[in-house]
């Protein structure tokens, strides 16, 4: 079962034409790696698929619910009422972790599903001590973001995510504002959500990451997916454009 | 005059000073925000308007302000205002005068927060409303209160202003008093009045920052 469909997607900042025509539909249990150099539009992709950012045309459908689609070749939405509905189908983690500063580790995790949700306070705070236990925070449910490393921050990030019991759980660079010896932890997270076959789509730099959970891998360049397939392709790239970029990151790391 | 006496006259003036003072906060902080909202709104006519009224409060002397709105209902419009309206004027004018400072400090606080607090209330599924009560309200009250606590001070002392008018609050009281009876007295127990006021607000604005320090 699809749970993301987008086909055809446009946008452009002014001038700028920032995806040009991308389809990427993601199935359930699937983990979709997307690679790319900065300015490829990878980010866009995903701000667009998380509402953050509208698109210019194109489709865009969750678990067969349509959110945009294509009138006069102009994108509408759906109204409001129903896009938050949609949001609960979807969590993601902002490279920039994003937690609210004001709020206890427990209760930036608590606040969604009880505010907005409305689920009882008891149940949610089962679930999100579960959830600490399972990022190796216990013990820091009380602990303010600012005293928390960055490794940290984004693993109760994540939670909060999870606490929201998304289909879908999109990362947007999830390691690139961290120390080297920070992105370990986190990454080691989200390979265990791998493996408990959590839907995931994944905009990442760590290419050894991206080939050990991915089932499969994109490569953008200039608003264009370039080439896709399993993981194969970060060792075995068809295209040229795709080589030039991986063999650049390895000059780069090595 | 004795000093019991004189102290009894200046200790209503005060008690009238401080109604000025908590009236005006109570009006000119919620309205700020309000302000500052027309001044962040897209719509180019509100936001022109607003700026054009939060120019004209900061560009003219509040004095001038506070005559206007006393007289300004006969002068410009006839009408006759009643006895009560002298206090109404003084509340009034400070309010307009005051939420004009407390929309920019408002305006600079919610500028300074970073727009993923409001993208990851959004992608939670957070109405516009609840993000904005719940996640960037209180960051920003964090952000604008030294700022906030500045203006509180500044109105302790603008609160004698009201002798333009000649609302009788402690200030025109200790003038009068001061030239019927030649005596620097009622000067001197209006100065250590605002003194001891301002202390106090400046000790309580600081309990409140302390307690909002938890977090960085």
């Amino acid at each position: 079962m699809k749970v993301l469909d987008m086909q055809g997607i446009r946008k452009s900042f002014g001038e700028l034409s920032v995806l040009k025509d991308i389809s990427l539909s993601v199935e359930e249990g699937e983990v979709v790696a997307i690679i790319g150099p900065s300015g490829s539009g990878k980010s866009t992709l995903l701000r667009c698929a998380t509402l953050l950012e509208t698109v210019d045309g194109g489709s865009i459908t969750y678990l067969d619910q349509a959110v945009a689609w294509e009138e006069n070749g102009a994108a509408v939405y759906a109204p409001p009422r129903e896009l938050r509905e949609m949001r609960q189908v979807f969590g993601l983690v902002f490279q920039n972790f994003n937690l609210f500063p004001h709020f206890s580790v427990l209760r930036n995790i608590m606040d969604a599903p009880m505010k907005v949700q409305k689920r009882p306070g008891a149940e949610v705070e089962q679930e999100a001590r579960e959830l600490l236990k399972k990022m190796g925070l216990e013990g820091r449910e009380d602990a303010y973001p600012f005293q928390l490393s960055g490794g940290q921050q984004q693993r109760v990030a994540i939670a909060r995510a999870l606490a929201m019991n998304p289909k879908l759980l999109f990362f947007d660079e999830p390691t690139s504002a961290l120390d080297p010896e920070l992105t370990g932890e986190v990454l080691r997270v989200i390979r265990r959500l791998a493996e408990e076959k959590m839907t995931m789509v994944i905009v990442t730099h760590e290419m050894g990451f991206a080939r050990q959970v991915a089932d499969r891998v994109i490569f953008m360049d200039k608003g264009v997916i370039v080439e896709q397939g399993g993981p194969e392709i970060i060792d075995h790239p068809v295209h040229a454009r795709t080589r030039a970029f991986l063999n650049k990151l390895e000059g780069e790391t090595t | 005059m004795s000093f019991g006496t004189m102290a009894a006259m200046l200790g209503g003036g005060m008690l009238k000073s401080i109604l000025i003072y908590f009236c005006t906060l109570v009006g000119a902080l919620p309205l700020g925000l309000l302000v500052a909202f027309g001044r962040m709104s897209k719509n180019r006519i509100l936001s022109g308007i607003v700026k054009v009224y939060i120019s004209i409060m900061r560009g003219t002397p509040l004095m001038l302000q506070l005559m206007v709105v006393f007289f300004g209902p006969f002068y410009l419009l006839r009408i006759s205002t009643g006895t009560g309206y002298r206090f109404a004027a003084v509340v009034i004018g400070f309010v307009l005068n005051y939420a004009a400072y407390f929309a920019e400090i408002y305006r600079g606080g919610i500028n300074a927060i970073p727009v993923g607090q409001r993208e990851a209330a959004q992608v939670l599924g957070y109405s516009r409303s609840r993000t904005f009560m719940t996640i960037i309200l209180p960051q920003v009250v964090r952000h604008i209160l030294p700022a906030i606590t500045n203006e509180m001070i500044t109105l302790v002392k603008d609160t004698s202003l009201a002798f333009a008018i000649s609302y009788a609050e402690m200030f025109t009281l200790a003038k009068k008093i001061a030239s019927s009876h030649a005596t620097l007295m009622p000067f001197i127990i209006s100065g250590v009045f605002y003194y001891v006021f301002n202390f106090l607000v400046a000790f309580v604005m600081e309990r409140c920052e302390k307690k909002l320090s938890y977090y960085r």
